[in-house]
């Protein structure tokens, strides 16, 4: 019998695992014995953080984007489709439309986050992101004739993609008006839903003295609650009201509703044991990246220590061996401090972040990352 | 040990970001007023969070019940 190994979701964590399992199995997979297929919605891999650079007319979004067949090794069976439930008593997924069921021995869901502005009223109508790719192309259009008046940044959403980048959204947007002798005119304030800027208490103590230096304003305890589009302005749940000339957001996120209605987690994350991936709920179903509900943040970076993991795993699993690789939390992330500055940091769940001295080389080993990002889609790095 | 019951309970031990008050702001901003939620967390830092915060938005704290290796939260929607 062959045993078929599914993975759904062709972001990071669903591709890197896909090439990783490609390598690791290649005896198996050429002797017919495994199978691996990759299931995703859209025929292309989507890099999000080029869209951190997007509004400030610095990068394209097709920069993010490769056809997957190009990303995936050819051992691994390709398959664009949406799954819409999932069984994991009988072990089977059902697709969008007639297609047959699927089978499978070992699932992996890596289907991400979705993002979720209609919870808040008025927000998709008043707000900006850069959190999509039609987002941060129509931030774009409003910040390059963004020339005075109050812009404010608002993290709704909690957990969201890419923990860092509200910080570096501010960070940046106030040397970009600087460096364009604008920031004068221009009022930059940043909300937090919690009494520090940011969740992790390192992070936001390294942060706070920055934004007081760079005269960001910061709003602490600012849960939005609603915007208005006409009178421009948001109101939070705390009762502060604040008016905007261009509202940026982190919108609220959620992962997909198959998850939820798998009866495997709430609000569309995965209940997972946070060492070894694998779902509480169900039998031979693993998690990673956003969908894994562990508590770290949801970052690529996460989503590929997590996939060689989530590998070492299942050849295990395939080979009758008893699976001993665990995560132990390991994040890392590039925080631009501006548009030539950058820090670094690296923890995990024994570890507590401590960003370094920002720095040019720090910023240029981001860039640099971003462009090398396709080997590490492709399992190279 | 307090006999109030919870609308919903939110387990947020061993979250370490971004932490068991972003988790229970998440369920409290999806609740009805009135709602009673409960937090466990296993964060000292959540003695100090959850009271300020509370007292911010206007909700109010019921009860905490302190444990060996966790706290119990109760807060009714404002």
């Amino acid at each position: 019998m062959t045993e078929r190994i599914v993975i759904v979701g062709g972001g990071t964590g669903g591709s890197v695992l896909a090439n990783d399992l490609a390598d690791r199995l290649e005896p198996e997979l050429d002797a017919g014995d495994v199978e691996v297929t990759l299931i995703n919605d859209g025929p292309d891999h989507v890099y999000k953080p080029v869209w951190l650079y997007v509004p400030f007319g610095q990068r394209e979004p097709a920069d993010g984007r490769r056809a997957l067949d190009e990303l995936v090794d050819d051992a691994v069976e390709l398959r664009i489709d949406r799954v819409t439930d999932i069984d994991t008593e009988s072990q089977r997924l059902t697709f969008h439309g007639n297609a047959p069921t699927v089978g499978y021995d070992h699932l992996v869901l890596a289907t991400g986050s979705t993002l979720e502005p209609d919870q808040i009223p008025g927000l998709a109508e008043g707000g900006h992101d850069y959190y999509s790719e039609s987002g941060a192309t129509a931030l774009r259009d409003e910040l390059l004739e963004f020339t005075e008046g109050d812009l404010v940044l608002s993290v709704i959403g909690t957990p969201h993609m890419c923990p860092a980048a509200p910080l570096e959204f501010v960070f940046m947007a106030d040397d970009w008006f600087r460096e364009r002798g604008l920031r004068e005119d221009v009022d930059i304030t940043y909300t937090y839903p919690i009494q520090r800027v940011h969740g992790n208490p390192h992070i936001a103590e390294w942060a706070r003295p920055i934004m007081e230096e760079r005269d960001i304003e910061v709003e602490t305890f600012f849960n939005a609650e609603s915007v208005d589009p006409e009178a421009e302005t948001i109101t939070s749940m705390e009762g502060t009201e604040l008016d905007y000339d261009l509202l940026v957001s982190i919108p609220p996120h959620g992962g997909v509703d198959l998850i939820e209605e798998a009866g495997l987690g709430d609000d569309g994350w995965v209940d997972v044991d946070k060492h070894t991936l694998e779902a509480e709920a169900a039998e031979n179903v693993y998690a990673l990246g956003d969908t894994a509900d562990t508590g770290v943040p949801n970052a690529g970076s996460v989503a590929h220590y997590q996939a060689g993991v989530v590998g070492q795993r299942l050849a295990s699993e395939v080979r009758d061996r008893p699976a001993t690789a665990t995560y132990d939390g390991k994040t890392l992330c590039f925080i631009e401090t501006g548009m030539d500055a950058a820090s670094f940091v690296e923890f995990d769940y024994e570890r507590p972040p401590s960003p370094a001295p920002p720095s040019e080389k720090l910023h240029w080993s981001k860039l640099a990352y971003n462009e090398a990002y396709w080997l590490t889609a492709r399992g190279l790095l | 040990m307090t006999d109030i019951e919870p609308d919903a309970t939110v387990d947020a031990r061993g979250a370490a970001c971004p932490g068991p008050l972003m988790d229970l702001i998440g369920k409290i901003r999806g609740a009805e007023s009135g709602d009673v939620i409960r937090l466990l967390s296993d964060t000292d830092q959540s003695l100090t969070d959850v009271p300020e915060w509370t007292e911010e938005a206007g909700n109010e704290l019921l009860a905490v019940e302190e444990g060996d290796d966790h706290n119990a939260f109760y807060v009714e929607k404002a």
